[in-house]
């Protein structure tokens, strides 16, 4: 059904029908999705606050929402997912910032 | 003291209290429609429909809906304004269904089973079965509720009974959002307790598991991994050790069906418990090998249809007319409220019910 908004959370539910148009490629993408979130030397509970960090970083709506509530059915708490998403937050403001090495070696060989 | 989050449905008399009503949001919307299937659709495309009995293993049987909790996501809506207690006459009938079950395990339940004034007599005659697992699901925090009660885990102890008990969480937050102030500390008071007369220790004899539940609308996590971060934590923090952590699906019946609607979450938990249908899980849900038996002695396929009144179809219907070779000629009475037994790795109160 369409709807007024470019967002619709119904449209989780209809991720894995991207298949149907290319079974191929949609299926070898969820071949490798499910391979990377199982257990390895990070745990899938290490995965998931990593994913809901990313996940912000890409401010995918989608993803938060998945991402959050698989966080809840590993019983990950409240503080250490917000502690994720500061991860992401930092990383994600650093690298804006250390740009600003750029603007300076700029500045300086232009005006220095 | 424990602060008690609410009242239960039948006290606030609430619509939901009312079993004919749940039964009826869980056939109409999403399932009436079309959007899902039924739960009769779903296990008749793998030619499960009509489900049906396996041989008994589990007698489990509810002494009462009164506890001294009133938690969020409670399937009994069970609280202090539950009247409901078995009688001495009821449990009469049940040590004579004991005696000569075919069910390895007896599983005693409430409510606070405790709470039941017969409670202790009838353990001490029912442990003379000699059934092979006797549990009792004991809600923790009763231990340490009144004086009467602080014995219970030398009680337990005496008659090898096999304590199961709820905690929904490592943290006190998660605990006591979802089962009132003050939980978490004297659950982790009593789980001392009971670890302190052997209860829970590796290699024990004396048989401690938790019960986690989500504290929310959505599934539980993998039971395994539930299971390490729940050791580790009680562990460490407090140098407390059990034996296994059932990781249980809450069912969308009772409290937590009046916790869905009322926070908008009904229909997407739906889709979850739908899209996480696993058809290897319904070959072993615990119906297929349980008999519950409610607090006034009538027969249900498990604990869930007892809380929505649907007896077991069959001509025995009660604990007073028991017979195991009529009751297995039933078949299975289901609704939608059976997809919170078969989503993921499955759900019983034993736990997950597939690798």
């Amino acid at each position: 059904m369409a709807t007024n908004n470019y967002y619709d959370p119904a449209d989780l539910r209809k991720f894995g029908s991207i298949t149907e148009w290319s079974e191929e490629l949609g299926t070898k993408f969820f071949d490798y999705y499910s391979k990377v979130f199982e257990e390895g030397a990070l745990t899938a509970r290490e995965k998931s606050l990593i994913a809901l960090a990313v996940s912000h970083t890409e401010m995918c709506p989608y993803c938060i929402d998945a991402y959050t509530k698989d966080g809840l059915q590993r019983g990950i708490t409240k503080e250490e997912m917000m502690e994720a998403v500061h991860v992401g937050a930092a990383i994600k403001s650093g690298a804006t910032l250390v740009h600003g090495v750029m603007m300076m070696n700029k500045v300086n060989k232009l005006d220095g | 003291m424990l602060k008690l989050k609410t009242q239960s449905l039948h006290k606030r008399e609430s619509e939901l209290a009312q079993a004919k009503r749940q039964l009826e949001i869980l056939s109409n919307g999403i399932f009436q429609g079309g959007d899902l299937p039924t739960f009769a659709n779903k296990i008749n495309e793998t030619q499960q429909y009509p489900l049906r009995p396996k041989k008994l293993e589990i007698l489990q049987i509810n002494v009462g809906y009164m506890c001294n909790q009133v938690c969020d996501h409670c399937h009994v809506d069970a609280g202090p304004d539950r009247t409901e207690i078995m009688t001495k006459e009821t449990m009469l009938e049940c040590l004579e269904v004991i005696k000569k079950t075919s069910a390895h395990t007896l599983d005693l339940t409430g409510g606070a089973p405790e709470m039941n004034p017969n409670f202790r007599w009838f353990v001490d005659e029912a442990s003379k079965a000699g059934i092979k697992d006797f549990i009792v699901r004991s809600n923790l925090t009763i231990i340490r509720a009144n004086k009467k009660y602080h014995d219970l885990p030398q009680f337990f102890k005496e008659h090898n009974v096999h304590v199961v008990s709820s905690m929904p969480h490592w943290t006190r937050g998660k605990t006591d959002k979802q089962r009132g102030d003050g939980v978490f500390d004297k659950s982790i008071t009593a789980l001392q307790a009971l670890n302190a007369v052997g209860y829970g220790i590796p290699g024990s004899d004396l048989r401690l598991d938790l019960v986690y539940n989500p504290s929310g609308a959505f599934l539980p996590g993998d039971q395994n991994s539930m299971e390490k971060d729940f050791k580790k934590a009680l562990l460490e923090d407090f140098g407390i050790q059990f034996h296994n952590l059932f990781a249980i699906t809450n069912l969308p019946i009772s409290r937590f069906l009046d916790y869905l609607i009322a926070s908008e979450n009904y229909e997407d938990y739906m889709y979850q418990l739908v899209e996480a249908y696993n058809p290897a899980a319904v070959s072993n849900v615990m119906c297929t090998n349980t008999i519950s038996v409610s607090w006034d002695g009538w027969l249900y396929d498990c604990d869930f249809n007892q809380m929505l009144d649907l007896k077991v179809a069959s001509k025995v219907k009660h604990i007073s007319e028991y017979n195991e070779e009529t009751l297995s000629n039933r078949d299975i009475i289901i609704s939608q409220h059976c997809y919170g037994c078969t989503a993921g790795a499955g759900s019983s109160c034993q736990g997950t019910v597939s690798g």
